[in-house]
């Protein structure tokens, strides 16, 4: 196949250079090789650059394709992005919103406003295009390698060929100027959905296809002032789909999304004036230009092993979702932010291999959620039984008036991060008192602090949280120095850290990985139990 | 006198949905009419209150 674009893109960032491993005449080797430069793999070279890991990750394009594609960002995937020194252009530039409106029929069923708690860095999520995501992403991963971080981006070099082996892998190559070899010690598949790596491997991608298509377009409002709220309808009067979102972007764009069935003609359907006529139909007398369209069907699926020896996927290419609920980029952002570290740690020999094979159990843990929660929002929008769509009506009926039925109407759960309950890493509770939120296992919530925020001065290193407890400033473990984060009540303006670390307990001390999960949390310091959960959560025991 | 609940009191909602969605796999109309009909009658019983049972068929009519 010629190393044509497969699509147009929105931003040429890493143009095809001829690399000196081209004429080497052996294969080159590189400890870390990322596959794919969307949003995770760019995540993944950048969380590893900062660490100090050689990366070199390798794309078919020059750079971010064309099209708003994820459009949603939730918070702990902008909190990982602000721990890379990412999140600020994000902010800028996203849409905040709050208001939701939900319609059926001509009728509104209710309205809600999200309300997020107070005390967070981050909003419960912006709406963004994914090609400026991307292009954030990069533009820090550029900074990063002008401060030193050993991270190379090679453009228009894709891989045609996968050879698996013992202690790393092989490469087949192809660029402008031909094909060459590489071998790494470790390849991370960032490929997408339809991953090329795990084609050529042979491995299983099993799931559930939802039969149903959708047609997305991207409007630019010209002088209509409309609200920045998210409304959605069920079987809308105006007959464009049998659910339809507005949706806010920046740049004064909307997202449209209409469900069209499943057995449609997509060229017929993208036509111009087929895509006006839906759009007119839901926006009578409304001025806009189309700005990208787009069908996309759907299937909720993972890998059966998200690590393979020496290849580990992360993102799309592990694990597929329905857009309901945003999953998709927020949950291969927590894919990175969990293999980062431990990858790490086995790159510099500080952690046993096998601490890789927790990457595949919590990260298969969340992808479980993750499907659970969009299988069931795309039931709730699309049924597919006479009954199923005679309670979804029942619901929407009875929401109108009654409060107790808003609960179940479900077009979509915000993308929330999983608390790894009970699994490997997790290590012992031992904090009568303290809340439910931040305990083993739990995501980091953050904090106000009298300057800045909790999450801030956690980074991404293995840290101890005392609040109102002792412990030494440093604690060294297994070639690891631990270093405590020192909080009083003093720090807490808003009372928000006690609420969410204290509970009722008096003081605590809180062992929190690289990824700002929670390992373990104790009444007070306890040297031989702090070593014994370290030793935990790097897989050592 | 107690007064029907009209506010969200189910723990779950989304877990209580799927589980009642997944009760009806594979049942043809007629049959799925049957098991909400039974199932109504067990939580009917369940309810007791007559008073309570009266405001539910009274919120269960469309208004419109």
């Amino acid at each position: 196949m010629p190393l044509d674009d497969r699509y147009q893109l929105a931003f040429r960032l890493y143009p095809y250079a001829r690399s000196a491993d081209q004429d080497a005449g052996h294969p080159v080797h590189h400890p870390v090789i990322v596959v794919g430069g969307g949003p995770i793999g760019l995540a993944m070279a950048l969380d590893l650059g900062r660490q100090g890991i050689p990366v070199l990750l390798l794309d078919d394009h020059e750079g971010v394709g064309q099209g708003s594609r994820a459009i949603c960002f939730a918070k702990r995937c902008l909190e990982i992005a602000d721990r890379y020194g990412a999140a600020g252009p994000m902010l800028d530039k996203g849409v905040v919103w709050k208001i939701g409106k939900v319609f059926h029929d001509d009728r509104q069923v209710f309205e809600f406003n999200l309300l997020p708690e107070a005390g967070h860095k981050f909003p419960a999520f912006i709406n963004l295009q994914q090609p400026y995501f991307e292009r954030f992403l990069f533009e820090q991963i550029e900074r990063e390698r002008a401060k030193g971080a050993p991270i190379e981006i090679r453009g228009r070099n894709r891989v045609e060929g996968v050879t698996p082996e013992a202690e790393g892998v092989t490469l087949d190559i192809l660029t402008p100027d031909g094909p060459y070899r590489l071998h790494a010690d470790w390849l991370i598949a960032c490929d997408g959905a339809g991953s090329p790596t795990r084609k050529r491997l042979g491995l299983d991608f099993e799931g559930r296809v939802f039969e149903d298509s959708f047609l997305i377009a991207d409007i630019r409002m010209t002088g209509e002032d409309f609200p920045t709220e998210r409304w959605f309808w069920f079987e809308p009067h105006f007959k464009s789909g049998a659910s339809a979102l507005l949706h806010r972007q920046p740049d004064g764009i909307w997202r449209v999304d209409f469900q069209i069935g499943w057995d449609v003609d997509r060229a017929e359907e993208l036509k111009e004036e087929n895509v006006r006529r839906r759009l007119d139909a839901m926006l009578p007398g409304v001025d806009y230009e189309i700005v990208w369209t787009s069908i996309y069907t759907f299937q909720c699926r993972r890998m059966r092993q998200f690590r393979h020896g020496r290849v580990i996927f992360a993102g799309d290419s592990a694990h597929q979702v329905s857009p309901f609920g945003a999953r998709g980029a927020n949950s291969g952002m927590q894919d990175v932010d969990n293999l980062g570290w431990k990858l790490g740690l086995v790159v510099r020999g500080r952690a046993p291999e096998r601490l890789l094979d927790s990457y595949h159990e919590e990260r298969a843990f969340g992808a479980d959620e993750n499907i659970l929660n969009s299988t069931r929002a795309t039931d709730f929008i699309t049924p597919k039984s006479t009954i199923s769509h005679v309670f979804r009506n029942a619901v929407l009926d009875l929401a109108e008036r009654h409060a107790f039925a808003r609960p179940l109407v479900n077009s979509g759960r915000l993308s929330v991060p999983c608390t790894y309950d009970g699994l490997s890493l997790t290590g012992e509770d031992a904090l009568p008192g303290a809340p439910d939120r931040s305990r083993p296992g739990s995501p980091c919530p953050d904090a106000p602090l009298g300057h800045g925020f909790l999450l801030e001065r956690l980074g991404g290193d293995f840290v101890l949280l005392t609040i109102d407890a002792d412990a030494p400033e440093t604690l060294e473990a297994d070639g690891l120095t631990i270093r405590r984060v020192a909080l009083k009540t003093a720090d807490d303006p808003t009372g928000a850290l006690a609420a969410r670390y204290l509970g009722t307990a008096t003081g605590a001390v809180y062992l929190i990985r690289p990824d700002q999960h929670v390992v373990a949390r104790w009444a007070r310091f306890d040297d031989a139990a702090t070593r014994a959960a370290l030793r935990r959560a790097c897989a050592r025991d | 006198m107690t007064d029907l609940i009209l506010t969200p009191n189910i723990a779950d909602p989304d877990g209580f949905y799927a589980a009642l969605i997944a009760a009806h796999d594979g049942l043809s109309d007629k049959e799925s009419a049957a098991m909400n009909a039974r199932l109504i009658l067990i939580l009917a019983n369940q309810v007791g209150d007559r008073e309570v049972l009266a405001q539910a068929l009274e919120a269960a009519k469309k208004s419109d």
